[in-house]
């Protein structure tokens, strides 16, 4: 039986302070092998981290970075228009895990396209229609990273991911 | 499905596993089955789990292949819940661990309580009566169904019963089915009034092929892997022979299994693999070829629509004007040869003026394909043809000259060639001799000339597979009405008083009584007088083989919903009862044609039908040795199958055929390869009408997430999603001088009906032609398309021409719907 490992016990409670509603109170186990869940909560321990300031983006241009964790590779992008799902004071932000969910291979941004492309197997996602697959091999649309804006600081958090990132039974390790 | 998107429940390490072929298309990838009981888990450790991976750290690319649509809960009729995940097989030689997104959503579409597919299955049988349907059980249903049979075949004779009848593999097919069906409809009730599921009449839709000795399925999957050439015609591999294209296309484009073609081929020439691609529409196919091998080693014919025969006449007198034909292997192994030459002979400037392709285009392709390599050994070329070919204007003409080319070149019985069809569905026929000639019957005409008195439908569906659509289900639907309106005032009668009232209907006023036998009430189910239930792979046991001639057992690991029984069992349940019905009136003759259904499994059918073409005169794709294969034995051979013919049984394992032909015997009378005269003929006269007529060619076929009629798909978020409605692909000056946008609602109208789509711009489309979906529930394509067929009423679903004006837009498909470009670059 997995035990929630001290380390990312320690790094969900060492950025407690954006946690919100996490709490250090007791976990239970929703299912064998799958994640623990805080006691009364049916959603995953997202944590709440920042991605970048929205000042810092530029249209169309792809910001990486990781979420949840450091061995899952995201993408953010502002596309200069508001758009479906999308995050910001003109709700025209959106991000991404950037690994297909065919089989992991690493999408990338095709600035002319707009649009992501798998290389492995050619599957086509859109960023403006909350990661539809266009065409391809996968049965599921790119997992879309939901994002919080905090006006006071410009900054764009990352709060919790909307589809199964490839390669792990639950999105929370 | 799960309750949740962002995690998933592992199986145990004792966790059931069984074998599954996917249950679409023709390549039939192999996948793994694993049932638990759902109040258990695997866990992420490795030896926790029965994937056995570490999922306490993030797997790396290519690993494995484990989504959501990839697990469900299901419960058995004992009232136990169980989890399954199906996943691809990495052990598998045709997908060697891929899935595609048809395959890929297998678990999806299983039976599960509380989701939109366990909606909408069909749990019962279900009868039209009062003025309203109602379920039944199974002893009405079919006691109604053998006594209206047994009336009208005592009264008017069999062929006023009439059949739409699915003849392949995989979900609503496979062996045991076509068997049991086959059995009931050719050697019983001795009907000759049968169309097959996506076209008009009892055909082949590679009868030239076969009349020339060369069957449609000759070599492996792996031959694409060693070919200097693949010539594709009429396909577009990658959306839908998805895997063939990934597993075995891809590493030759790319260069990767040059090693392979040195080890296979010692001595001769190699390099990477080029392509040809013939098709009017540069399509997602072309694009990802362009990007895998370059351009420089990708040949886009873009041919006018209709030009093929025309293209592969020309290519032909080329290749022979240069001796690049293979003169020995034409002189010991064919006939024919110079007859046909005479009469296909077709100069380069002809060739290029009625294809549109350039002069130098055609020399490139018969150098790339034809010309003798550095070594001086002959190119391998894999000629694969699809519904271009199939569903192309004179099918039996244009295949004809495809296989006189490769046959002439000797591109068949050697590694590394091949002349066949790409497929769709995948295989599995097995019935008696089809009591009809050739051609046989234009089922559909006769219908809508008002003949036949009772239609059966079995797994499938003509209201959106057919040609001359509209005209064909306005027809049905009111002589259906006919019949519904007797129905209406059948209430309290007992079955004998139901027969009655509906042969009357039938018989004295026009009326057709019709009968769906499926897993869905489909659009032609709605409009039916009883519908019964069916299942599909998972649900029963069922053989298929694929377009390499690999036959598989697809194992059951559920119970199918409510008193839904395999399509054999039904077929056997309406042998058995017409059998009663006639002992009980003592026609011993007419009972004695129903004998032989006492079966309780599939495997019974399997066993009476598929291992017995070495004693009975059965049409088999099994032959004489199909007896070699049993349940067992194939359980253990497992997504590797075998590749029929079966070879013998040896050291526990069956032993295929890889390739056919190698003996240059061929499947004549005389064992000689037959060529035949195909002169390029034009286009029928109707077509030259709406040519001239309308401005736009109305191109169709299949995107990739969407399998046949989607039956399955029309339910699933992620499918419908993407298609709330047929997508008609259209060139943006074409749209723009229409006033059409993306997400437009637009109608699609001739001389033969009206139909609607939503637009979809793409740059790479012609202008003056379109591609549509076809096949799709809402926006049925072949409503504009003429009755006209070929000499074996096979369909040319490629040949319409309309005008589209816009209709309007929808803000919802605006909103949910992407229309970012299909074409990878």
């Amino acid at each position: 039986m997995t035990q929630l490992s001290r380390r990312n016990f320690l790094k969900l409670t060492g950025s407690s302070a954006a946690l919100g509603t996490l709490s250090l109170a007791p976990v239970t186990h929703a299912q064998q092998g799958g994640p623990l869940l805080p006691a009364g909560s049916t959603a995953l321990p997202y944590p709440r981290e920042l991605v970048t300031k929205l000042s810092e983006l530029v249209i169309n241009q792809p910001l990486y970075f990781n979420y949840p964790d450091n061995r899952s590779p995201c993408v953010v992008i502002r596309r200069g228009r508001e758009i479906k799902s999308g995050a910001g004071p003109d709700k025209d932000v959106v991000a991404y895990s950037t690994q297909c969910t065919h089989m992991g291979c690493p999408v990338s941004y095709d600035q002319e396209a707009e649009a992501f492309k798998c290389p492995c197997h050619y599957s086509i996602f859109d960023p403006d229609n909350t990661g539809q697959m266009v065409i391809g091999q996968a049965t599921e649309n790119l997992p879309r990273i939901i994002l919080e804006y905090d006006d006071a600081e410009d900054a764009l958090m990352a709060v919790s991911i909307d589809g199964l990132i490839y390669g792990r039974q639950a999105n929370i390790i | 499905m799960t309750q949740f998107k962002d995690r998933i429940p592992l199986p145990p390490g004792d966790a059931q596993k069984t074998n599954m072929t996917c249950h679409f298309c023709i390549v039939g990838c192999g996948y793994h089955v694993y049932k638990w009981p759902a109040n258990q888990e695997g866990g992420r450790d490795a030896s926790q789990n029965a994937l056995g991976l570490d999922f306490n750290q993030q797997l790396p690319p290519m690993q494995l292949t484990m989504t959501p649509a990839m697990v469900n809960q299901i419960q058995d009729h004992d009232g136990r819940a169980y989890s399954i995940m199906i996943v691809p097989d990495k052990e598998c030689r045709v997908n060697k661990g891929l899935s595609s997104t048809r395959g890929g959503q297998m678990a999806s579409v299983m039976y599960s309580e509380g989701t939109p597919i366990s909606e909408r299955r069909l749990k019962y049988p279900m009868i039209y009566s009062g003025d309203d349907w109602s379920e039944t059980n199974w002893e009405h249903a079919i006691a109604l169904y053998a006594g209206l049979t047994q009336r009208i075949l005592d009264n008017d004779g069999p062929d006023q019963l009439f059949f739409n009848l699915f003849d392949h593999g995989g979900a609503g097919g496979g062996f045991e089915n076509t068997w049991a069906t086959g059995k009931l409809i050719f050697d019983g009730i001795q009907s000759k009034m049968v169309r097959i599921h996506n076209r008009p009449a009892y055909n082949s839709e590679c009868h030239a092929s076969r009349d020339m000795g060369v069957g449609e399925l000759n070599n492996s999957y792996e031959d694409a892997e060693v070919a200097d050439v693949i010539f594709s015609i009429g396909g577009n591999s990658y959306e839908t022979q998805s895997n063939w294209f990934l597993a075995h296309w891809e590493p030759n484009l790319r260069g990767t299994n040059i090693a392979k073609k040195r080890e296979w081929f010692p001595g001769e020439s190699v390099g990477k693999g080029k392509v040809i691609l013939v098709d009017p529409r540069r399509t997602p196919t072309v694009a990802i070829c362009e990007t895998i091998a370059g351009k420089e080693n990708v040949l886009h014919l873009a041919i006018q629509p209709g030009t093929d025969t025309a293209l592969f006449n020309g290519l032909l007198t080329y290749v022979v004007d240069q001796d690049w034909h293979d003169q020995a292997f034409i002189t010991e192994h064919t006939i024919g040869f110079e007859e046909m030459l005479a009469a296909n002979r077709m100069e380069l400037d002809e060739c290029s003026r009625i294809t549109g392709v350039s002069r130098a285009d055609i020399i490139k392709a018969a150098e790339w394909a034809y010309k003798p390599k550095a070594n001086g050994h002959a190119p391998r070329t894999m000629h694969a043809y699809e519904k271009g070919v199939i569903w192309g204007n004179d099918n039996y003409r244009i295949q004809s000259s495809i296989v006189n080319l490769a046959v002439a070149t000797h591109n068949v019985g050697q590694r590394g060639t091949g002349v066949v069809r790409m497929g769709g569905h995948q295989e599995g026929y097995v019935r008696p001799p089809y009591p009809g000639g050739r051609p046989a019957p234009y089922i559909d005409q006769e219908l809508i000339n008002g003949n036949g008195m009772m239609l059966t439908v079995w797994a499938c569906n003509a209201f959106q597979t057919t040609i001359n659509a509209e005209t064909y289900r306005q027809v049905i639907k009111r002589r259906a009405a006919i019949v519904n309106q007797a129905m209406a005032k059948a209430i309290g009668s007992n079955i004998d008083e139901l027969i009655d009232i509906a042969y009357d209907a039938v018989k004295n006023k026009g009326g057709l009584f019709i009968v769906d036998i499926d897993l869905y009430r489909t659009k032609f189910a709605e409009f039916s007088h009883l519908v019964l239930p069916a299942t599909h792979p998972g649900e029963m046991n069922l053989t298929s083989m694929n377009g390499e001639r690999r036959l598989r057992l697809s194992e059951r690991f559920m119970d199918p919903p409510g008193i839904a029984k395999p399509d054999c069992l039904i077929a056997a349940d309406m042998a058995n009862a017409l059998k009663q019905r006639y002992e009980s009136a003592g026609d011993t003759t007419m009972a004695e044609r129903f004998v032989g259904f006492d079966w309780t499994t599939e495997e019974d059918a399997f066993n009476d039908g598929f291992r017995m073409a070495h004693e009975k005169e059965i049409d088999s794709q099994g032959g004489p040795t199909g007896h070699l294969a049993t349940y067992e034995r194939l359980r253990v051979a497992g997504n590797n199958g075998v590749q029929l013919p079966i070879k013998e049984y040896r050291d526990g394992k069956l032993i295929g055929t890889e390739m056919l032909y190698t003996d240059n015997k061929f499947d004549t009378d005389d064992g000689k390869a037959h060529f035949q005269p195909s002169p390029w003929n034009g286009f029928p006269e109707v077509i030259e009408r709406q040519k001239e007529q309308y401005d736009f060619w109305i191109n169709n076929g299949r995107t990739n997430q969407i399998w046949q009629s989607a039956y399955h798909d029309q339910h699933l978020a992620f499918r419908k999603g993407r298609y709330p409605m047929a997508p008609i692909e259209i060139h943006p000056q074409d749209a723009e001088a229409l006033g059409i946008a993306n997400g437009d609602i637009v109608e699609v109208y001739n001389d033969y009906g009206a139909t609607t789509a939503m637009a979809y711009l793409e740059p790479d489309l012609e202008r003056g032609q379109v591609f549509m979906m076809f096949g799709y529930p809402n926006g049925v394509q072949g409503d504009v398309i003429s009755e006209w067929t070929d000499r074996n009423h096979i369909p040319y679903y490629k040949g319409a021409w309309a005008n589209l004006r816009r209709i309007g837009a929808n803000p919802a498909y605006l909103r949910d719907v992407s229309f970012k470009r299909r074409r990878y670059s």
